[in-house]
């Protein structure tokens, strides 16, 4: 109980020191804040202990609102789930909260920065910790505020207001999904609590399962389940909502490597993940994710594939990963995208904020074509960065490969087309990922003189989260091995969350999978991985500056255009949304608006002009008109009434 | 007892509210206009005392010694308000106060 409290109260605090203390804390902020966030940790593993010998438990905050039936209280339900989400956004928080105290340091809003890093720890924890939607919903308005406060954290610079503008106006409209999912949950269970509701989904599951007409229409869950999936779409940037992580990383690396890779885009798979059971029996929504997550991983890799600034190339890569965990979901392999969440979180912060390191030695360069040779400038960061390449796409033994291959194996399970699909995708992830590596540490020097003589490695503040995370993507297999390795008991993570309530509830899915099928599936993708991976890192190895600077041609200027799809929102939803509000400023405000706002105004003014003449300061006047005024009321008590 | 008859007292404060209002509307000098409005605060003392005997009613007796206390407060007050406004303003004339024109 005291925990949970501790874990909830602990970076809220932290915000509010720093906020409060601002510029006057200096450099102090970055401890502050670090050190709120690893006492967050430290309950979170106390917690997980809790959980591992004495199972799932509410801890009661307080009641909100009563509305007649519906109960809506500040709970925390600690389980399984939760308590996983806990570990990785305190843990890697820890890390990047670490990492942020070097690469913020010449920035004047520090405190400031670390204010808006524990807020957005405190909303992150709200999120995965409430046991009703509400609470849940106001954790996502939580992260959606701090991610819209630090993408603009640089705010002097316009390009990045519109940046953040963009990334909330888009999470709005997932949000407005979720939000009337809710309402239908409340007006079809008259609960919000996920107990309550996964323990509804259950009994209407197993009524199904026996053949029964069930508790509610099948449309129902579908109705709810989709406005939830918009929700999760908007978080998690899925098509078609997908296009403001790539804009989101104008705000400081680490903030791109703890909220848009890490912790905030994942969740949407949360949210899935959370209500697996209501998913369950809308068959169409599972469906639907999976073709939206397919479509957008494949999509995503693709302009990665074009992309030269680096921070861009690992944004698409996050889309594309994201895209892959909804996949898993869609095929109802719920432990799988956890797994692969939980993966993806350490390599991508890792690339993230090796990416940021280098970012810093090269004096706050972005573009790869100006990289290339610091394999032996800024070598720890090059072999962390070489590790979470390697571990994102898959070679053989990294966190990657298990998560990628579990996912993989699964949708073959489920259909060997969609296999060839996602299997795409990681093919285009593996040419991508070896070409950024390759172009930012093989090679010659591309950049100018100064940043040549500039180059230096990042103090060690920046360095130690790297080689943990570094440590963490190679050994983040062990959580969940596969089947093959260690019999059914070396899924660890996967009999872990199948604790959760909305798990429980629904039947284990059928793996008719030969052992040799699963080996026939790894060395396919081990294949690819060595054939791509160095087919990539020998074509980009050799090219110099002039030869990988030619304007593109054809397909590849569509990539590099990012297929044009702000473009195209852009002239399908802003232009005609900017004409209308033209009009309504040229014509509706000019014509009738302010006729009346002014118009009232000049009233009132004039009023007073013509009153300001009897007042006129001199006390004589005064006294006749009380005198004037006690005649005429004595007068016209005497006559009229 | 009733020498004078009832409706003689109410003529005399009568006129010396009148008299006091008139005052207070014509007068410039603050003290007179001060005085004026004692005048008009005493004939409604004597009015109440009035019909207090009229209806052998002893509220309007009561009232009128709160009355007198009341003024009595008042007098200093305003007394010692002159005194200021003649120190800063060098004048009692109440057409030159007008600093409060709106």
């Amino acid at each position: 109980m005291i925990l949970a409290k501790i874990l909830i109260l602990s970076p809220i605090i932290g915000f509010l020191i720093n906020l409060i203390g601002g510029k006057r804390l200096g450099k102090v902020s970055g401890i502050i804040g670090t050190a709120a966030v690893f006492i967050s940790f430290i309950c979170a593993l106390l917690m997980y202990r809790k959980v591992l010998s004495t199972g799932a438990y509410d801890v009661p905050l307080l009641t909100w609102m009563h509305i007649s039936t519906i109960h809506i209280g500040f709970n925390l339900w600690v389980d399984e789930l939760s308590t996983w989400m806990m570990l990785i956004i305190t843990g890697i928080g820890t890390l990047i909260h670490l990492y942020s105290i070097g690469y913020m340091s010449h920035d004047k809003g520090i405190g400031r920065f670390f204010a808006y890093l524990n807020l957005f720890i405190f909303s992150m924890l709200m999120l995965v910790l409430g046991g009703n939607f509400i609470m849940l919903f106001i954790g996502w308005e939580g992260v959606g505020l701090c991610s819209y406060l630090l993408i603009g954290f640089w705010f002097k610079n316009v390009e990045y207001g519109h940046a953040s503008r963009k990334a909330f106006i888009m999470n709005r409209i997932g949000d407005l999904g979720l939000l009337l999912g809710i309402f239908l949950c409340i007006q079809t269970f008259g609960t919000i609590n996920f107990n309550e509701i996964n323990s509804i989904a259950a009994e209407d599951l197993a009524l199904k399962a026996s053949g029964q007409l069930g508790l509610f229409q099948p449309y129902i869950y579908t109705a709810i389940t989709l406005c939830l999936f918009i929700g999760a779409m908007g978080k998690s940037a899925q098509i078609p909502l997908y296009t403001w992580l790539p804009d989101a990383m104008a705000g400081p690396t680490p903030v791109s490597a703890l909220i848009h890779a890490a912790t905030m885009v994942t969740a949407g798979i949360y949210l899935v993940v959370r209500n697996a059971a209501l998913f369950e029996l809308a068959p169409f929504t599972l469906d639907f994710i999976l073709v939206i997550g397919m479509a957008t991983s494949i999509l995503g890799a693709l302009i990665g594939l074009f992309q030269n600034d680096i921070k861009k190339v690992l944004a698409y890569s996050t889309v594309s990963q994201l895209g892959l965990m909804f996949v898993a979901l869609g095929v109802g392999a719920y432990t799988s995208a956890m797994f692969h969440l939980t993966t993806h979180a350490f390599f991508k912060a890792l690339l993230f904020l090796g990416a940021g390191s280098v970012i810093h030695s090269m004096s706050g360069e972005q573009n790869i074509l100006s990289m290339g040779g610091l394999k032996n400038k800024i070598k720890l960061t090059h072999f962390t960065f070489a590790i979470g390449t390697l571990a994102i796409i898959g070679a053989p033994f990294m966190s990657g490969f298990f998560s990628k291959d579990e996912i993989l194996e699964k949708l073959y399970n489920h259909s060997p087309i969609i296999w060839g699909f996602a299997l795409t995708s990681a093919a285009i992830t593996i040419i991508y990922m070896v070409r950024v590596y390759t172009l930012t540490f093989s090679g010659n020097f591309r950049g100018t003189k100064e940043q040549e003589d500039h180059l230096h490695e990042s103090p060690s503040s920046m360095t130690l989260p790297l080689i943990i995370l570094a440590i963490l993507s190679i050994l983040g297999g062990v959580l969940n091995l596969p089947n093959l390795i260690g019999g059914l008991s070396s899924q660890k993570m996967g009999l872990w969350l199948s604790k959760i309530n909305s798990l429980k509830a629904i039947p284990a899915h059928v793996n008719h999978l030969s052992h040799s099928m699963e080996i026939m599936l790894m060395l396919i993708a081990t294949a690819l991985v060595i054939v791509l991976g160095s087919f990539s890192y020998f074509k980009y190895k050799k090219q110099r500056l002039t030869e990988l600077s030619e304007p593109r041609r054809g397909f590849s200027l569509w990539g590099e255009h990012k297929f044009y799809v702000d473009e195209f929102y852009h002239n399908i939803f802003v232009k005609p949304l900017e004409s209308l509000g033209d009009f309504f400023f040229y014509y509706i405000e000019h014509y009738f608006i302010q006729p009346i706002t002014f118009g009232s105004s000049r009233i009132a003014y004039s009023a007073g002009q013509l009153l300001r003449i009897i007042q006129n300061g001199n006390i004589e006047y005064y006294l006749v008109y009380i005198a004037i005024g006690a005649v005429l009321v004595l007068s016209l008590s005497m006559f009229v009434f | 007892m009733n020498l004078i008859g009832f409706e003689n007292y109410l003529w005399l404060g009568s006129a010396l509210f009148c008299i006091g209002l008139l005052g207070v509307l014509v007068r410039r000098n603050v003290i007179i206009l001060l005085m004026c409005i004692e005048l008009m605060l005493n004939a409604s003392n004597l009015l109440l005392v009035v019909f207090a005997k009229m209806f052998g009613n002893m509220n309007g007796h009561i009232f009128v010694f709160f009355s007198m206390l009341v003024a009595a407060a008042e007098v200093s007050v305003g007394l010692a308000l002159i005194v200021l406004i003649y120190r800063k303003f060098r004048t009692i004339d109440s057409s030159f106060l007008d600093k409060l024109k709106g």
